[in-house]
């Protein structure tokens, strides 16, 4: 738990991820296309890898954790969560809130 | 092939301009007047399964009987060709004689043909009642016919997954209901109805939408492949097919020019909007990409031979393990396409919504409709 919350405070945002996996793939993307310079750890490429995975499924109350999104050193959920956020117009502010982006 | 010598005919009827090759019915007089023949020369090309759904098939097969009825009449009248007959008083008696009998012979054989042509419909007819019977049956007792690794196939052809059947009357019924909230908005609209009374419409559309998402849902733990087949939707909706239903981003198209005049707050706030949705669906949309680029590595790295059996057991894990993120990857769209509708619920005043609501039911409507014109179309003979 005190490695992901280390992890997540070192950058603006921050993404737990799995190489294989897809959804992952879609939130990175997506902060790519916003021009966000997001921090991916690879669970699946740590070697604290599992024990992370097992704090973010106690953070987030579900199987599977990942993609798991912290902005500003705060857990903001999953894939979910995100397209809610983006959608409703709040992702945008957050991540200048954050200082991820500067426009 | 033709019955009887199709020049025969035309030497009796001279004046008449024969371009079908297949002359195989009585009447000269009534050849000429009748051009379709070829299209009732095609009874004996049986009846085309895919007929039965479209009124417009079904419509030229009736038109047809009722051709050849009218065709049928004439040899029985043996007054009508001898009439014309006379006026050729230079033929010999004998060759006139053969060529009524090689008529009425025609005649003989085009009835039987129609006979037996009308025999196979009615027992297609029979089968079909049958089919279909045993298909209420088999919902009613949620019954899960034939079952394998998750194959799964419509109606009649092969297994029947109890879940796709429900999920098809289920959505038959959704689309009912929305025509009807359809209708009613459109009368609503006309008839200047309160804000209060149109909040209610406009809720329970969208209430409806939710009700789609969440048998979508349930569907997709059921067969996923079969849900973003889109075999559920018709023709031309499955030509906009994203992610197992609508885009977001069309979504937004098809309602804006509909919302007129918005406020320049609005017009701020849609134009987000409409660029969030599309970001959002890009995102998703490389995000399944990357699943194929998976799913096809998982398939297709290769074995190195000497446990070949074990590598393709691996393989096959592997690649389930990978398809049950599709199921994710459904609901995901299915929520942007909710949380769209939500979001433009929002932003517009209770009498935009209803007309964006309007627009988009007419809309999807339109498309079903457009699906079966596109079916029914007259096609060219084979």
């Amino acid at each position: 738990m005190d490695k992901v919350t280390k992890l997540a405070s070192q950058r603006a945002v921050v993404v737990f991820s799995r190489s294989s996996c897809c959804f992952c793939y879609s939130v990175k993307s997506l902060f790519h296309e916003l021009g966000v310079n997001a921090a991916v750890h690879e669970l699946d490429e740590d070697p604290r890898g599992a024990e992370m995975e097992r704090a973010l499924v106690k953070l987030l109350g579900r199987r599977s954790p990942v993609p798991a999104v912290f902005i500003g050193g705060k857990l903001v959920g999953s894939t979910d969560r995100i397209m809610t956020l983006h959608l409703g117009g709040n992702l945008v502010p957050l991540l200048r809130d954050a200082g991820a982006l500067w426009l | 092939m033709p019955l009887g010598p199709p020049g025969a005919s035309r030497r009796i009827s001279s004046s008449n301009n024969m371009s079908s090759a297949s002359t195989q019915f009585a009447s000269p007089r009534k050849m000429g007047i009748f051009e379709p023949n070829h299209q009732i020369g095609m009874w004996g090309d049986s009846f085309k399964a895919d007929s039965s759904q479209n009124t417009g098939a079904s419509s030229i097969v009736e038109a047809e009987i009722r051709l050849h009825n009218r065709l049928e009449d004439s040899p029985r009248t043996t007054l009508g060709p001898s009439k014309k007959y006379d006026q050729e008083a230079n033929k010999p008696a004998d060759k006139v004689l053969r060529r009524l009998a090689q008529n009425r012979e025609a005649a003989r054989k085009s009835r039987l043909r129609k006979k037996a042509y009308v025999q196979q419909l009615e027992s297609s007819r029979l089968k079909l009642a049958q089919i279909e019977q045993q298909l209420d049956q088999a919902k009613q007792q949620g019954v899960y016919i034939g079952g394998n690794l998750g194959e799964s196939t419509l109606g009649l052809s092969g297994s029947v997954n109890s879940g796709v059947t429900a999920f098809e009357m289920e959505y038959g019924h959704w689309v009912e209901e929305q025509n009807r909230q359809t209708s009613e908005l459109r009368a609503a609209l006309q008839a200047h109805v309160s804000d209060i009374e149109l909040r209610m419409l406009v809720e329970s559309a969208l209430s409806h939408y939710d009700n789609l998402f969440r048998i979508k849902a349930i569907a997709a733990k059921s067969d996923v492949f079969y849900l973003m087949s889109g075999m559920w939707k018709t023709a031309a909706e499955r030509f906009f097919l994203w992610i197992g239903g609508f885009r977001p981003s069309e979504l937004l198209k098809v309602l804006s020019p509909q919302l007129d005049p918005l406020t320049e707050q609005q017009v701020i706030a849609v134009g987000n909007l409409q660029q969030s949705s599309q970001q959002a669906e890009d995102a998703l949309s490389q995000g399944m990409d990357k699943l194929q680029q998976n799913l096809a590595e998982t398939l297709t790295s290769d074995s190195s031979g000497t446990s070949a059996v074990s590598d393709y057991m691996g393989q096959m894990v592997n690649a389930m393990g990978k398809l049950e993120a599709l199921v994710s990857f459904v609901n995901q769209a299915d929520h942007l396409r909710q949380q769209t509708l939500q979001q433009m619920y929002k932003i517009l005043t209770v009498r935009q919504a209803a007309r964006g609501l309007l627009a988009l039911g007419d809309y999807f409507q339109r498309l079903r409709a457009l699906s079966s014109l596109w079916a029914a179309r007259p096609r060219e003979p084979a």
